[in-house]
């Protein structure tokens, strides 16, 4: 098997770089959150590094994602600025939204990244729509659109998919499957073993990966990509992952055991990825750490910059009501 | 049953499971279905140990798929159960607006009253969580709009229970609007099960120079706004329509009839809300003529719910804002 394109000294210290500021960048707003020095609600996808990275690293300039609740990962994987990221977060004029979306609804439409969803599966059918514009307009664009597995329960993921099948649209949909949706299982939410299962109801490919291994997301990423470029229409992925952290700051955890908790946690995505690079003779020891380190002081910045931004006014708050002419 | 009632004070949360844990005791065709209300107790606490209590067969946990939970309702009461779903945040009732809307609420008529639809539909709404657009609207007039939809907004927590509770007992589909704001407030309960009508507008105090209607969270503030205003020598009525359909107007008209003066109040947009229609009723009466100023409406702007505090904040009317719309009205008078 030919190595990994990702086993290359640039792009694995790229991806590796994207990896652990998703990290740094969620552990920093989970602190800034019990500090009560952020608002709203959070959703972390921590342990789920790898699916964001290697499926947006599967993208090039042009095509574009829609992220989902849990979607820091996805907006920091397809490029976006952390500082402005963490300047929304803390209700900031210069975050991307300019204090009007926060942590669900953030979107970075220069970089692609059409826009997170507080709605489960509110992102489907606009991936889709997307896509379907690409096609009509002859461009080769490819829309990767990420959700959870929760999400593929609701009747948007099914006609969403159906509309792409049929129309053999441009576009990945990117099952995170961490096993829940908020407390519910999926051994409980389905009737099937793998989500992907469900693209033969659809007449597309279903391809299920292991989500913390950052190298087999990418090569699956990488040829739905090319299927859907090369006009044969959309492919199923599914990443199973698993987030390390509750669904959101008020969860308690009674639906599922420390154990298991411990178990994955020791399935590290991003300790894995170095482990593969040193093995491999692509990074060294020093190198990993200079990317560690560099992550971190990447976070640190953008928390420091932002939090000397001005607040968000509420003077022109219906500024944004309606596109003006 | 004319039996004393004991009351002490529980939460608004509180309130609610105790008024479905009485339900499910004494009717076994009480049941409830919505996304994480087992063992994790419900998105914002409500269903609590009820899952310990009754079981995975009554306390039904549902993948998430809103359309199907409201679609499984409507079918599980007319074949003769009494069903409460539990939608996470009322935003998702969008998802579930065809058997909301073109089912629940229609199937009564449609068969010449020949079956009905003994459902009970809860949903948290409002803003101040920092949610934001997606999940912080009050859509109540959307609901109130349809016939064939009966639709409360409980301020307190008596109310919580006791419209409830009728609510459970109605042959009707009930739409519950509880407040997100309100679930950790706290207020006397009574012990037993204690319905409080659905279709009756409480009058929550009484004062001799204006009347405040409010719904949801605007209760408590105008409550608040009226012991300012109380201190500066202006006494105000705030009276709480809790059932939004059917609405009981009878004494909102009396008590504008009464003080001359009308602020009428909500956290929804003002554009076509809820406070339109009382406005119109107003008018549509002969309480018109008693008006000593015209009719002022206090509503959220005429925008999404935005997630930074400060401009949530701006977004709806505070207890600063009603306290100048009172003063206003009373100068304009
Ligand atoms: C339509 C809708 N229903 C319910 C919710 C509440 N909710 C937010 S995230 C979530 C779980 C989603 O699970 P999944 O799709 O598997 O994604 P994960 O959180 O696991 O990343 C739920 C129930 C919502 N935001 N939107």
């Amino acid at each position: 098997m030919p190595l990994s394109p990702l086993l290359d000294v640039d792009r694995g210290r790229a991806a590796l770089r994207t990896m652990w500021q998703i990290r740094r960048f969620e552990e920093a707003v989970d602190d800034l959150f019990a500090r009560g020095l952020m608002h709203g609600t959070m959703h972390l996808s921590i342990g789920q590094e790898a699916s964001a990275t290697g499926v947006c690293l599967a993208l090039t300039d042009g095509d574009a994602i829609t992220s989902t609740h849990r979607g820091h990962g996805h907006c920091i994987a397809q490029g976006a600025d952390l500082v402005r990221m963490m300047a929304e977060l803390l209700a900031k004029e210069t975050g991307y939204c300019r204090g009007r979306g926060g942590s669900m609804h953030i979107a970075d439409v220069a970089t692609g990244n059409l826009g997170a969803n507080g709605i489960v599966a509110g992102g489907i059918p606009i991936a889709a729509g997307a896509a379907l514009a690409y096609q009509m307009r002859g461009e080769d664009h490819v829309v990767a659109c990420f959700f959870g597995d929760g999400a593929a329960n609701e009747g948007a993921f099914h006609e969403a998919v159906n509309l792409a099948a049929i129309w053999k649209l441009p576009v990945v949909f990117v099952c995170e499957n961490n096993k829940y949706g908020m407390s519910f299982s999926t051994e409980k939410s389905m009737a099937i073993d793998t989500v992907a299962e469900r693209a033969k109801g659809y007449g597309i490919p279903g391809v299920t990966v292991d989500g913390n291994d950052l190298e087999a997301v990418h090569e699956a990423a990488s040829d739905a990509v090319a299927r859907a470029r090369a006009g044969e229409g959309p492919t199923l992925l599914e990443n199973v992952t698993y987030r390390w952290k509750g669904h959101s700051k008020s969860d308690k955890n009674l639906y599922r055991t420390k154990e298991e908790i411990t178990e994955w946690r020791g399935k590290d995505p991003i300790v894995r990825f170095e482990e593969r690079l040193r093995s491999e003779g692509v990074l060294t020891q020093e190198d990993v750490d200079a990317v560690r380190a560099q992550a971190l002081e990447d976070v640190r910045n953008a928390v420091r910059e932002a939090n000397s931004a001005p607040d968000a006014d509420p003077t022109d708050l219906l500024d944004a009501v309606f596109a003006s002419a | 049953m004319s039996s004393p009632t004991s009351t002490r004070t529980i939460t608004y949360s509180e309130a609610i499971r105790e008024g479905i844990g009485q339900a499910m005791e004494a009717d076994d065709s009480v049941f409830m279905l919505g996304e994480d209300i087992g063992v994790y107790g419900g998105a914002f606490g409500v269903s609590g140990d009820l899952y310990h209590r009754f079981g995975p067969e009554r306390i039904r946990d549902t993948p998430i798929s809103e359309l199907g939970i409201v679609g499984a309702a409507v079918g599980a009461a007319l074949a003769g159960m009494r069903p409460i779903v539990e939608i996470q945040f009322s935003d998702f009732t969008n998802q579930a607006m065809d058997q909301i809307v073109n089912q629940a609420a229609k199937i009564h008529f449609m068969l010449g009253g020949a079956a009905s639809v003994p459902m009970v539909l809860r949903a948290p709404l409002g803003s101040g969580t920092g949610a934001a657009a997606q999940h912080s609207q009050s859509l109540e007039a959307w609901f109130a709009h349809v016939p064939g939809l009966k639709v409360v907004m409980p301020a307190t927590a008596e109310d919580a229970k006791g419209l409830l509770l009728s609510a459970i007992d109605d042959p009707n589909p009930v739409i519950v609007l509880e407040h997100k704001l309100l679930y950790r407030t706290s207020g006397p309960v009574p012990e037993e099960a204690v319905r409080i009508p659905l279709g009756k507008t409480a009058v929550r105090r009484t004062g001799a120079d204006l009347s405040i209607v409010a719904t949801g969270v605007m209760v408590s503030r105008a409550l608040e706004a009226a012991e300012t205003l109380a201190a500066e020598g202006i006494e105000v009525s705030v009276i709480d329509p809790r059932t939004l359909s059917p609405l009981d107007d009878a004494p909102i008209l009396a008590d504008v009839a009464r003080t001359g003066r009308a602020l009428l109040v909500q956290e929804a947009p003002g554009h076509v809300g809820f406070m339109a229609e009382i406005a119109a009723r107003i008018s549509e009466s002969p309480t018109l003529y008693r008006l000593l100023a015209p009719i002022k409406r206090l509503s959220g702007l005429n925008a999404p719910i935005p997630y930074a505090p400060q401009l949530e904040t701006a977004s709806v009317p505070q207890v600063d804002d009603i306290v100048e719309a009172a003063l206003t009205i009373m100068k304009e008078s």
